[in-house]
């Protein structure tokens, strides 16, 4: 198994704690069939690789960090996953104070991971850039993710928090209490089915994902994952040609009377 | 904030998306910090593919780094010239933004960088 990051550091009253749904990210995102698909996407030492190794380094993008525990795990074992340490890792999130903590966190990680590789096998972990503060992917040049990871506020809530204003996009040592509030329910809240923010992100999957680009989305029951499956299979390509989209369920936890209550699903074309 | 990340931002602005001065933006009044890291060769060389390097030159300059080479070098190149190999590790690997701006060139709006995390959120005039 691999090591779980530290996550010790990370203020919890405001930024989200990994939960169940943060270890079956990293439970799909480890399993033999996962790093194989990545490995094989994204590794152009493998023989039997799709893409032409001019490629380059696959830029990994978790969206909505909050402690960072995802991308700190993708990033500390790159090796393992993608099959290559020659990997760019990046996050971005509304809350200063989940940058700062995923910031803290890859860096743990990270000298963790090489402390115990040691001499063996210097590098393998992969390039962590930084955490940058933003709503889902605006900040990025279109076709530049080849990997996303999203772990939503995917709770159904009567309506969507406010992004928050501009007091609370600083760091700062004290927030009171309606504040971390605030900060928590952009951690949870998903709106109506507790899909209004991840279908903006499925909206912005064509655009920002690579020709290679794979997206993990985390969804619950109540998202009604398979009408989500179904409308991401039915998106249009944009050529008119080639590949459709794919969308296939990679991993499941919490069955309630047959229900599976979380599940991993893996997009890509 | 690494000086690569500046390679794969553009301006938040939807309408600034299609707009070829949306990139690469410009740092302003930049704070630099350095971090030291052993140089890897294989992992530059990887990493090449996925640069702009129009853009990259741009921000080299802007950022007081030395002019890269108009073209960007091929892996044999850059095996070869150990002062290019230096300059770009040092440029895309060591290099931390921690203040500063970074400034659309289309629509001017400037995105604060604070302790090393860019602001990317719109004031909602903007959204
Ligand atoms: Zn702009």
């Amino acid at each position: 198994m691999l090591p779980t990051p530290d996550t010790s550091h990370v203020p919890y009253n405001r930024v989200y704690e990994p939960a169940e749904d943060s270890f079956l990210l990293l439970d799909t995102l480890s399993s033999p069939s996962e790093t194989a698909f990545l490995s094989s996407r994204f590794c152009s030492t493998s023989p039997s690789s799709p893409s032409p190794p001019n490629f380059g380094a696959p830029l990994v993008l978790e969206v909505g960090p909050g402690s960072g525990v995802v991308i700190a795990f993708l990033t500390a074992h790159a090796s393992t996953i993608f099959g290559t340490p020659h990997v760019l890792t990046t996050a971005i999130d509304v809350s200063p104070f989940a940058c700062a903590a995923t910031n803290l966190t890859v860096r743990k990680a990270v000298s963790e991971a090489e402390a115990e590789a040691e001499a063996e096998n210097p590098s393998t972990s992969g390039q962590w850039t930084s955490a940058i503060q933003g709503d889902l992917v605006s900040p990025l040049r279109p076709g530049s993710v080849d990997v996303l990871v999203f772990n939503p506020p995917y709770v159904p809530t009567p309506g969507l928090p406010a992004p928050p204003p501009a007091p609370l996009q600083e760091l700062r040592d004290k927030t009171t209490f309606e504040e971390d509030s605030h900060l928590l329910e952009l951690t949870y809240a998903g709106g109506k089915d507790g899909m209004e923010t991840t279908d903006r992100l499925i909206d912005a999957l064509p655009g920002v994902l690579s020709e290679r680009g794979v997206a993990y989305i985390l969804l619950c029951a109540q998202n009604k994952p398979e009408d989500v499956k179904g409308r991401i299979r039915s998106m249009g390509t944009g050529t008119g040609e080639g590949e459709g989209w794919k969308a296939e369920t990679v991993g499941t936890s919490g069955k309630q009377a047959g229900w599976e209550k979380l599940q991993i699903v893996r997009v890509w074309r | 904030m690494k000086v690569m990340t500046l390679n794969f931002l553009t301006c938040a602005v939807k309408n600034c998306k299609s707009s070829n001065d949306s990139f690469p933006l410009h740092p302003k009044e930049a704070e630099l910090a350095k971090d030291d890291i052993e140089i890897n060769p294989q992992l530059l060389i990887n990493v090449l593919p996925r640069i702009d390097w129009a853009a990259l030159r741009t921000t080299s300059t802007e950022l007081g780094f030395p002019t890269l080479p108009e073209q960007p070098p091929s892996p044999e190149d850059l095996q070869s010239d150990e002062a290019l190999l230096k300059e770009l590790h040092e440029l895309l690997m060591e290099t931390q933004m921690m203040e500063g701006k970074l400034v659309c060139g289309h629509c001017g709006h400037e995105y604060a960088v604070k302790n090393g995390v860019a602001n990317f959120l719109l004031p909602s005039h903007l959204v």
